[in-house]
């Protein structure tokens, strides 16, 4: 296309015109008229929103909120502990602990975890008694709780995921970083704790942390086996008063208030194990 | 009796035989190269003496000690891990990516051996293994990263974190061979100071100038078998063998 404009034209007193956006303001205002709109519901919605706070702080509601964190942060950790051995017999030179982690993984990954928990909460249906000959004898409806069930319906699960996501770490290390470690006399466990596992740390954090936050949320389930955890401990609340969404808010904030942590938590460990 | 003794060694990768019955001995304060073309197995055997590699056939012994053995009562036992693990001690390695530890400074790479295999001294350590970064030229970098490094300065470190361990033996693996080319000097500078002091040195290279003026000896590798062995007047100045003539008029 041809310029009515010269090269020497291009003075300091040129008007020059900057592109416009008008899609930008129009689809900027779209937004916020529905944020309105919903703002507006929410207002104009039959909900007692001075009740919320005070089931916020119910001592019901915290204690639910314990629990909540109790069996969030032991089922992640021992499913990071499972992860690891299950991720080292699935690179294992062993063809038999190989196969074992293989299915494992597919069985815990596998089924829902709603079923899991269900079918540990049962077990007493089918084994009277837990016992390992010679050892100990304990009846299983004892031992069972709704703590336990939960605790191994939600970290047996977790623990295959992380079986998954540690041998992505560890095979994502360069082999020329365990060559290195063993040629200055490293045994398999040193070159592990102090050159491997501090490299894979990279790979494994993010989706663990990701998997963290799940779980903080997953752990709603064990409410159908009737453990004190946030929903649970919600309903309870609102069956006396009938006050369910209220309840239900004040749950739903605690749940953010978890989350936003973790995932604040989550920052500081990528940044501490991040690039040089 | 000779630092490194090597008989028929063997070595298979799946179907292709890469070793096909190697004799080598390497004598102490001895530098031998090893050169050949690409594929001859000179960087398996280097990786076989350190036991990287496990030998299909024949055996290594590095101070009177069967690599990956212990010999008792006539007969030789497979060593486990760990075990193998305080063979290499002895034995430092240098690679042809650096193998640097990336989340430890130079000055901790250095470290690394001393404190978490040998359990030795901190302080002592520290004192130690900034000489030795002083020795290589890079006292300055002690606090830098890898990444930081240029690759000639990483693979100066990597000499350093072999030294730290107190070898008898050196094993160079082309060390030159990931460097750009005016990065190549300083390596091998530090590596003829280091023939110089007498360290027993096994280099797989293809700095031919380097065998030259530093190797007491030369081995030539074809094909998994030793072709042509002498010092390196003899080999590199009058080959015998054809097969060394012709790989010696490509990059002479």
């Amino acid at each position: 296309m041809a310029s009515d404009l010269r090269p020497d034209d291009l003075t300091d007193d040129l008007v020059v015109v900057p592109l416009r956006h008008p899609w930008r303001w129009f689809s900027g205002a779209m937004i916020l008229l529905i944020i309105a709109g919903l703002g507006w519901a929410m207002a104009e919605a039959q909900i007692q929103w001075e009740d919320v706070p005070g089931f916020f702080t119910h001592p019901v509601m915290l204690e639910g909120l314990l629990n909540t964190i109790v069996l969030a942060v032991c089922a992640q950790g021992g499913a990071i502990v499972l992860g690891v051995v299950v991720a080292l017999m699935r690179l294992s030179a062993n063809p038999v602990a190989r196969w074992f982690a293989v299915g494992y993984i597919w069985l815990f990954r596998g089924l829902p975890v709603l079923l899991q928990i269900l079918i540990w909460f049962n077990l007493a249906l089918v084994f009277k008694n837990i016992s390992i000959p010679m050892l100990f004898t304990v009846p299983t409806n004892v031992v069972m709780t709704a703590f336990v069930a939960a605790l191994l319906g939600l970290g047996l699960n977790e623990s295959a995921y992380m079986a998954e996501i540690v041998r992505a770490g560890l095979t994502s290390v360069d082999p020329g970083q365990t060559e290195a470690a063993k040629s200055i006399g490293m045994t398999p466990v040193t070159t592990l704790r102090r050159v491997v596992l501090p490299q894979a740390m990279r790979v494994i954090i993010p989706p663990t942390g990701n998997n963290f936050i799940n779980m903080i949320k997953g752990t709603s389930m064990a409410s159908v086996i009737a453990f004190l955890e946030l929903i649970h401990a919600a309903n309870n609340i609102s069956s006396r008063n009938l006050e369910i969404m209220e309840t239900l808010f004040a749950a739903a904030a605690w749940y953010l208030v978890m989350v936003s942590l973790a995932s604040i938590g989550q920052h500081y460990l990528e940044r501490a194990y991040g690039p040089r | 009796m000779a630092l490194v003794e090597a008989v028929g060694v063997r070595k298979s990768f799946g179907h292709t035989e890469v070793l096909r019955g190697i004799d080598m001995t390497v004598d102490r304060g001895e530098v031998v190269c090893l050169l050949g073309p690409s594929g001859a197995g000179k960087s398996t055997f280097l990786r076989c003496v350190n036991h990287l590699e496990t030998i299909d056939a024949g055996r290594i012994w590095v101070d009177g000690v069967p690599v990956g053995f212990r010999a008792s009562g006539g007969k030789l036992f497979e060593l486990r891990e760990h075990e193998v693990a305080r063979q290499r001690r002895d034995v430092g390695m240098v690679f042809q990516r650096f193998n640097l530890f990336p989340h430890r400074t130079a000055l901790e790479n250095v470290m690394e051996g001393p404190v978490q295999v040998l359990r030795r001294d901190r302080a002592e350590v520290r004192a130690e293994s900034l000489a030795l970064l002083e020795r290589v030229g890079l006292a300055e970098k002690a606090a830098s990263y890898p990444a930081q490094l240029s690759g000639g300065q990483q693979q100066r470190v990597a000499i350093a974190r072999a030294l730290a361990m107190k070898p008898k033996l050196m094993l160079f693996d082309e060390p030159t061979s990931a460097l750009d080319p005016e990065l190549v000097g300083e390596v091998l500078d530090v590596m003829t100071s280091l023939a110089r002091d007498g360290m027993t040195m096994i280099v797989v290279t293809h700095e031919i100038g380097f065998a030259r003026s530093v190797a007491d000896r030369v081995v030539f590798l074809v094909d998994g078998a030793v072709v042509e062995t002498g010092t390196p007047a003899d080999v590199l100045d009058n080959p015998r063998q054809p097969r060394t003539q012709q790989f010696l008029a490509k990059v002479l």
